[in-house]
């Protein structure tokens, strides 16, 4: 993990069906909204909470959430 | 097949006269077609050709008339080199175009004009549009409002081939009903077997589209614009308009006006001026709904003096979107407006997307429930949180274009809101509605 790259949480929406599995695993970026869908902070992943990221993201039932790289700048 | 052969000139349509696009009159055949605007310029052959062609509409500043303003070469070029990497690489290439004329929106009657009036137009865009990008496939895409369109659309291409017109093969495709059929991946969507639902991006259109190829997806009037800008120029082109927006555009005005109907008008021209080209207001009015579903209220006298232009309507809180302009007469609540307009859209979400699915419909129940029952202050709360959780959360931008909607109406309409908050609906919200919203045949989703 080179500390130039940040990564974003990104949500298809389409392919989310509100599992919820997300909010569970990473309270502190993932809100769920009146109907359970995922609300995502904006801005990059922080480096302490990039692991629970990937365990959410590897989680998710319908594979909706990705964790991409975004290059900083 | 005599057509006139000599090359088009600016002398053939003087470049401060309008309409450009529409000539009023019969629909107009191949013939009559080459000798109002000339022969078709050469094919842009190779990529000198290709490039002079992008550039040509980069000087003429041409954006995209189909709602979302784009710079129309920026998307050219994107596709142009796209399909070039492409066939060298491992993907497939070449590159495909769409010509959009499927008009969804129900106040806007502008392509189906186009379509019908000028459609040689139309397919002079689409055969030099193909040869700037290198597509070898055309697809023109139509709504079924006029069920004869895409059979005479047929009968023009086919009198081209056998005049030997240069040109790619097009194909007319009648894509399904619905607000968001005509949403650019959608039309990716449905041409490559699927549904006519929006799809998720990226890859956007214009990076893996109908067949995986890059696709430009330009709208009919756009493709119409690029046959006279390769004709005459792009001095030509912003001899109307403004340097901000230049060019005239289709523009279809409704509502309380003398002639209500779809219009050429230079871009930039004020709001009270489009009216009166337009007969004039027909009762006294009160607000101006500019960009259709997909724009903004403006209040009067505020909106008399905004350009209506991209840039110009932006500024002022709404959006140009396809050139839906329709004017809301004193007598009329904004509100009662607005929720019918929420409720038509609520149901036509795709819904694929949560928050569209479930905040759409619970945006129009909420706005219906301020509108024809009011003395709900909790109903206006649930309603303002409602719009941040459904703004910019789908695959595609029809339910921000719902929520601006509404945004601009609590806006605009913020006095009518008090009254209705305090001493319950106004007697104007029971009055027979003014935006035209079609009823789909099933009844609500």
């Amino acid at each position: 993990m080179s500390p130039a790259v940040s990564r974003v949480l990104r949500l298809n929406p389409i392919a989310c069906d509100a599992h919820g599995v997300c909010a569970g695993l990473l309270p502190e970026l993932v809100t769920l909204d009146p109907w359970g869908y995922p609300v995502i902070a904006p801005g990059p992943v922080p480096a302490e909470l990039e692991e629970h990221a990937r365990r959410a993201v590897a989680s998710c039932p319908t594979l909706a959430l990705r964790l991409e790289r975004q290059a900083k700048g | 097949m005599t057509a006139v052969r000599s090359n088009g000139t600016a002398e053939q349509l003087p470049p401060g006269q309008l309409p450009r696009l529409v000539a009023p009159g019969a629909p107009l055949g191949l013939e009559a077609h080459l000798s109002r605007y000339g022969a078709l310029p050469p094919w842009p052959a190779g990529p000198a050709g290709q490039a002079q062609l992008i550039a040509s509409v980069e000087r003429a500043g041409l954006t995209g008339r189909g709602g979302a303003a784009f710079p129309t070469a920026r998307k050219m070029r994107a596709v142009a080199g796209t399909a070039a990497r492409a066939g060298r690489g491992r993907r497939r290439g070449g590159a495909v175009l769409i010509a959009n004329g499927a008009e969804s929106e129900p106040a806007s009657g502008k392509d189906a004009i186009l379509l019908r009036q000028s459609p040689h137009l139309v397919l002079d865009g689409i055969a030099l549009a193909a040869g700037a990008v290198g597509a070898a496939d055309a697809y023109l895409c139509v709504d079924g409002a006029d069920p004869g369109l895409a059979g005479r659309l047929l009968a023009a291409v086919a009198e081209r081939e056998q005049a030997g017109l240069p040109g790619v093969a097009v194909r007319v495709v009648v894509v399904p009903e619905g607000y968001v059929t005509s949403e650019e991946s959608a039309l990716v969507n449905f041409l490559n077997g699927g549904p006519a639902v929006p799809l998720y991006v990226p890859p956007r259109p214009f990076e893996r589209g109908v067949g995986g190829q890059a696709t430009l997806v330009n709208n009919v009037e756009t493709l119409a614009h690029i046959a006279l800008i390769a004709r005459y120029g792009p001095g030509w082109f912003a001899a109307v308009g403004t340097p901000a927006a230049p060019g005239s555009a289709l523009v279809t005005v409704g509502g309380a006006v003398g002639r209500p109907g779809v219009y050429e008008i230079g871009l930039g021209l004020p709001a009270s001026e489009l009216i009166e080209l337009a007969g004039g207001p027909s009762a006294p009015l009160r607000a101006i709904l500019a960009g259709g579903y997909f724009g903004g209220w403006v209040p009067l006298p505020e909106a008399a003096a905004v350009p209506v232009s991209p840039p110009g309507l932006r500024s002022a809180g709404a959006s140009f979107g396809a050139g839906v302009l329709i004017a809301l007469p004193a007598a009329c609540c904004g509100l009662a407006e607005t929720a019918r307009v929420l409720r038509y859209l609520a149901g036509q979400s795709a819904r694929q997307c949560g928050p569209c699915t479930f905040g759409l419909p619970a945006i129009a129940d909420a706005l219906a429930h301020l509108a024809w029952r009011g003395r709900d202050e909790r109903a206006a709360d649930w309603l303002r949180s409602l719009l941040p959780l459904v703004d910019k959360r789908g695959a595609c931008h029809f339910p921000d274009g719902a929520v601006a909607l509404v945004a601009s109406a609590l806006r605009v309409f913020a006095g009518d809101l008090e009254r209705h908050l305090s001493q319950g609906p106004c007697p104007d919200a029971s009055r027979p509605a003014v935006l035209p919203v079609p009823r789909p045949p099933g009844g609500r989703r």
